[in-house]
């Protein structure tokens, strides 16, 4: 569903990504991974639309659609969901708000009449208890005041109401206990279907103790240099990423 | 001849017409006219009208009207959907047929002024202008020699008004533009309580002049919760003087809610002359176009132990120009008093501009005063993060622009007026995105 060819991508100038290719197909879970500055990010923020990233060359499609021809907003209403390393608070917007408006959007894109209030909250109910959130948490602003926890599974929570076609999740386990991990974990795991895909960057294979890829990807220097399964990931948690750099340069 | 002359004349031809009239009326009908001769139209020389340029009301050729002839069914849809007591103005001439005080309580008096004025000119000439006399603004003295009609409303000590009582100001579109000069008089008596809506509105194409002088007078422990929802046509010129006297534990609460007019003005006073006595500014401008909106507010601390907390926020869309100017004075001997102000804009356009003036003069030394006024843009990241869920630019846009506003809009507790501000700052947003159905989903789960 997703495919990135020959990415090259410059911020203020510098390259960071230097020609990256990735396929993700429909029902595939996939991890990138890789040390710090490596552009790990980068990949996810430009797939989103963030400003402040040049695409020199290559090309990202999602369904056959050119995804760098999109809005931001097109591309999220198209089913491509970017959750935040660090969300954005968002003062005076209830949480209620922003769901009912995202969810609206996407409908309307696919020429679909807005949710009937009702089956809204019917919806949102239940979401929230998965996340084992409190439904107070509907009525305040969009993480204006919550823990770094409480954020991460905000994220998550919108991606269980937008049910996004491919979720990309960037370092969502920072800063999350263990138990708030078994938590995103499970509401990420349940976004798993036959027909969406998933992109989880992380620095860490903890994550992938609860979300287990099936394709993971190591991210040096602006390329992946390493592909396998998630062996690859459990290889990386005891040797570091050191022996794969020196591979990559070999 | 000149622009005052212009307007004097018109004064003549209006007092030719009268017939007669107490002599107290009289006197102070030449006063103000004499004032406003010599004080002439204010120039942006002088330092209170620095940023605000009335030739678009000087240079104007406005007539005065004796007919409240106005459509049942505009007004009805002008007029906010609130159970309350209800005296309508039209282009300042009082409209029975668009008013409602049927059910007055025992100890409140609604009246428009001129029949107060027959009931008993005495009891009106008392504490009229004593508060905005003639030297206050050339406008003011203008009002003086022009007034005629407007509000009075008394409340007998400890009465509770059940409901709001609201004054309705509709502008009329004519072949002529009209000015008027309304007169509003509030006494409060001890320990009553009340809320007050002014209402200012009218139809679209309308291009009038309100020249409006308001005294406000709070006897000990009064609590008068005051909303002026000024959303007048965008041609309309709006002037506005209130004074507020606070006696002794009086609490004053001011929503001061700007949404319309081309030219707008407004000096808000407040005298705290009684310990414990507490003014609180509400404030919210919204301007687009090239509306310009000045907001003049003056808190003089005259006792001690009083308190105000000032709140306004300024919204600037494309060529709007805002202003703003809090001054706080605290007299000598006026100790243990607390004072905040604040003032936070946000410009919407490159174009837009917003000056802005806390000025703080303490002439006590054991106070507790805080000023502060910023002015930004929205968030960028803001806006980047609510486009990632699928929500277009302009949407995002108007969300974090009426939550901007809402940090005020929170404390209005009068549903009607708040909807009214909502959709007025959301309904101006292009393309807006249903929040009328977002308000309703959100109140109705917290219902639940």
């Amino acid at each position: 569903m997703l495919e990135v060819k020959d990415l090259h991508v410059t911020v203020e100038g510098s390259e960071i990504l230097k020609g990256l290719n990735l396929t993700i197909g429909a029902g595939e879970v996939h991890a990138l991974m890789g040390p710090n500055g490596a552009g790990k990010s980068t990949l996810s923020a430009v797939i989103a639309g963030k400003d402040g990233y040049e695409v020199t060359s290559g090309s990202i499609t999602f369904e056959g659609r050119d995804v760098l021809e999109m809005e931001i907003e097109e591309r999220a209403q198209a089913g491509l969901l970017l959750g935040f390393q660090y969300p954005v608070e968002i003062p005076g917007v209830k949480n209620i708000y922003l769901l009912k408006a995202a969810l609206n959007a996407q409908r309307a894109a696919r020429g679909e009449d807005e949710i009937p209030a009702p089956e809204f909250m019917k919806l949102v109910k239940e979401k929230v208890g998965f996340m084992k959130m409190d439904a107070s948490f509907l009525q305040r602003a969009v993480n204006e005041g919550f823990s770094g926890g409480e954020k991460k599974r905000n994220e998550i929570l919108q991606m269980l109401v937008l049910q996004p076609k491919l979720a990309m999740l960037d370092e969502i386990d920072s800063g999350l206990d263990i138990d708030a991990m078994k938590v995103v974990a499970d509401g990420v795991n349940s976004l798993r279907g036959e027909d969406k895909g998933i992109l989880l960057v992380t620095h860490y294979q903890r994550l992938l103790d609860y979300i287990v890829p099936d394709h993971v990807h190591v991210l040096v220097d602006g390329r992946i240099v390493k592909s396998g399964d998630a062996d690859l990931a459990r290889e990386l948690e005891s040797r570091g990423y050191d022996w794969v750099v020196e591979d990559s340069a070999a | 001849m000149s622009d005052e002359q212009r307007f004097l004349d018109r004064l003549a031809e209006r007092n030719a017409q009268r017939g007669d009239e107490p002599t107290w009326i009289a006197a102070r009908r030449q006063a103000g006219a004499a004032r406003f001769e010599a004080l002439g139209f204010p120039h942006r020389r002088v330092e209170e009208w620095k940023y605000t340029d009335v030739r678009d009301i000087a240079r104007n050729d406005f007539v005065l009207t004796e007919n409240a002839d106005f459509s049942p069914a505009t007004a009805a849809a002008l007029t906010l959907p609130l159970d309350a007591h209800r005296l309508t103005f039209v282009d300042g001439v009082f409209a029975p047929a668009l008013s409602d005080l049927g059910s007055l309580p025992e100890g409140v008096q609604v009246l428009p002024l001129s029949r107060a004025l027959e009931e008993n000119h005495e009891a009106v000439g008392g504490p009229l202008g004593r508060l905005t006399g003639v030297d206050f603004s050339s406008f003011a003295a203008l009002n003086t020699a022009f007034m005629e009609e407007g509000a009075v409303v008394r409340l007998a000590p400890r009465t509770v008004v059940d409901k709001p009582i609201v004054l309705q100001f509709l502008s009329r579109a004519g072949e002529q533009d009209v000015m008027s000069h309304p007169r509003i008089l509030v006494e409060a008596g001890g320990r009553s309580e009340a809320t007050l809506i002014e209402h200012h509105v009218g139809e679209a194409e309308a291009a009038n002049f309100t020249n409006l002088v308001e005294e406000i007078i709070l006897e000990r422990g009064a609590i008068l919760t005051h909303y002026k929802l000024q959303e007048a046509p965008l041609k309309d010129r709006h002037i506005a003087s209130i004074h507020v006297e606070q006696a002794r534990d009086s609490r004053y609460v001011s929503f001061n809610l700007n949404l319309g007019g081309g030219l707008v003005r407004n000096d808000l006073v407040s005298e705290l002359n009684g310990e414990g006595a507490e003014a609180i500014y509400n404030g919210l401008f919204y301007g687009q176009g090239r509306q310009h909106v000045d907001n003049h507010t003056l808190v003089n601390h005259n006792a001690p132990r009083t308190f105000s907390r000032e709140n306004y926020k300024g919204i600037l869309d494309d060529r709007a120009h805002g202003v703003f100017n809090g001054k706080v004075i605290v007299k000598r001997d006026s100790q243990q008093i607390e004072a905040e102000q604040s003032n936070a804009n946000l410009l919407l356009s490159d174009r837009a501009e917003i000056d802005t003036k806390p000025e703080l003069e303490i002439y006590a030394d054991d106070v507790k005063c805080a000023h502060g006024a910023t002015t930004g843009q929205l968030d960028e990241e803001a806006i980047y993060a609510l486009r990632t869920r699928g929500i277009d630019e302009q949407t995002a846009r108007g969300l974090l622009t009426l939550a901007f506003a809402g940090e005020v809009m929170d404390r209005v507790d009068l549903d009607a007026v708040s909807e009214r501000v909502e959709l007025a700052v959301a309904g101006k947003l292009p393309e807006r995105f249903n929040l009328a159905g977002l308000v309703e989903t959100a109140s109705a789960f917290s219902e639940e």
